[in-house]
């Protein structure tokens, strides 16, 4: 299959198809839509980032919750990861390395906020005066 | 006077050809730019949803009310969409109108199947009584989780906009700019979700 579709990708004579393929050479080098062998590579590797979590968590095979929720995060990162070198073509050249450094950019101010707001908001909980004799037990110094 | 007119017949293709470059691939750069604010939106709903989803006011729990069979029969709707339209997209760089708009179709279908998974969830928690109002934790969960659902839904809608463009004016220079900025969308809540049900559904479940 991924053979046949390369050969009519290259038996392409019409003016449009090599428009395209010009401009892929300048902005998106390595295609800017992949090839049907990366998007396979993309999404079984997602069907195996996605089942993977899942199953730890829906037949609790670690029996251990901080375990499995530090395992689960790594995997989600990973996929992420898949999905945005597979899927969204990501690479350090792709519009002359402004994608980039927009995403690093973006992950930068993502951290700063998903921290930041978990961080400060946890000790303002326990700074908290308790409200009912449940929080007095987990709150006391 | 007439070094003015001789030689510019060479240099003004080459000036156009730069111009239109230069064009598209400032939209593409651009639509990245929208992408990643959008980026920002979803990481302050996380972060809404990571102060407050564990303040249930005495109401239903994750453990409660999440069944991960259905958020696993969601997920792998929007995993295959984000295939069949990376497989509309390889049909368009062929110039198949006709097999892009069948993917394009499959895709929107696997998009309404998520949409109308996760409406059947929503309808399902309220009737339980687990409505935003109930709790902070259901606040943030339906904040973020609905946000999301709009995006798709939006995104749904766009793909018939754009299967009615393709039957119009087929794959025309700007048609296939608008697919490509479709296609970044389209696996960009692809990735979001996976930070939702990650962060939401299987570690909800696990606390």
């Amino acid at each position: 299959m991924s053979s046949a579709t390369g050969a009519g990708h290259h038996a392409e004579p019409h003016g449009h198809g090599h428009d395209a393929h010009g401009h892929d050479a300048h902005g998106h080098p390595a295609g800017a839509h992949g090839s049907f062998k990366s998007y396979m590579t993309g999404f079984v590797l997602s069907v195996i980032l996605t089942a993977i979590p899942f199953w730890l968590v829906m037949s609790d095979v670690l029996g251990n919750a901080v375990h499995t929720s530090l395992i689960i995060m790594a995997f989600a990162v990973v996929q992420i990861v898949v999905h945005m070198i597979y899927f969204l073509h990501m690479n350090t050249k792709s519009e002359g390395g402004w994608t980039i450094l927009a995403l690093i950019f973006t992950l930068t101010l993502v951290v700063i906020t998903l921290t930041g707001s978990i961080w400060v908001m946890y000790h303002l909980n326990t700074n908290m005066m308790p409200t009912s004799p449940h929080d007095l037990m987990h709150h006391k110094p | 006077m007439h070094t003015d007119t001789a030689p510019p017949g060479t240099e003004a293709p080459a000036f156009y050809l730069d111009e239109d470059h230069a064009h598209e691939s400032s939209t593409m750069l651009g639509f990245w730019m929208y992408l990643m604010s959008d980026c920002l939106i979803f990481a302050v709903l996380f972060a809404t949803y990571g102060v407050l989803g564990r303040n249930y006011a005495a109401g239903p729990s994750p453990r409660d009310l999440f069944e991960l069979p259905l958020v696993a029969l969601n997920t792998s709707m929007l995993l295959l969409s984000s295939i069949t339209y990376g497989f509309a997209m390889l049909e368009m760089e062929k110039d198949n109108v006709r097999t892009m708009q069948v993917w394009l179709a499959i895709t929107g279908l696997f998009g309404a199947c998520f949409i109308g998974i996760e409406l059947y969830e929503f309808a399902h928690l309220i009737h339980e009584g687990a409505t935003p109002q109930r709790s902070a934790f259901l606040s943030s969960f339906f904040a973020l989780v609905g946000t999301h659902g709009l995006h798709v839904s939006l995104g749904i809608v766009w793909l018939i906009v754009l299967m009615v463009q393709t039957a119009q004016k087929g794959l025309i220079v700007e048609n296939k700019r608008r697919l490509m900025c479709l296609s970044m969308f389209w696996h960009f809540l692809d990735v979001v979700w996976i930070g939702v049900f990650t962060f939401v559904y299987l570690m909800g479940v696990l606390q």
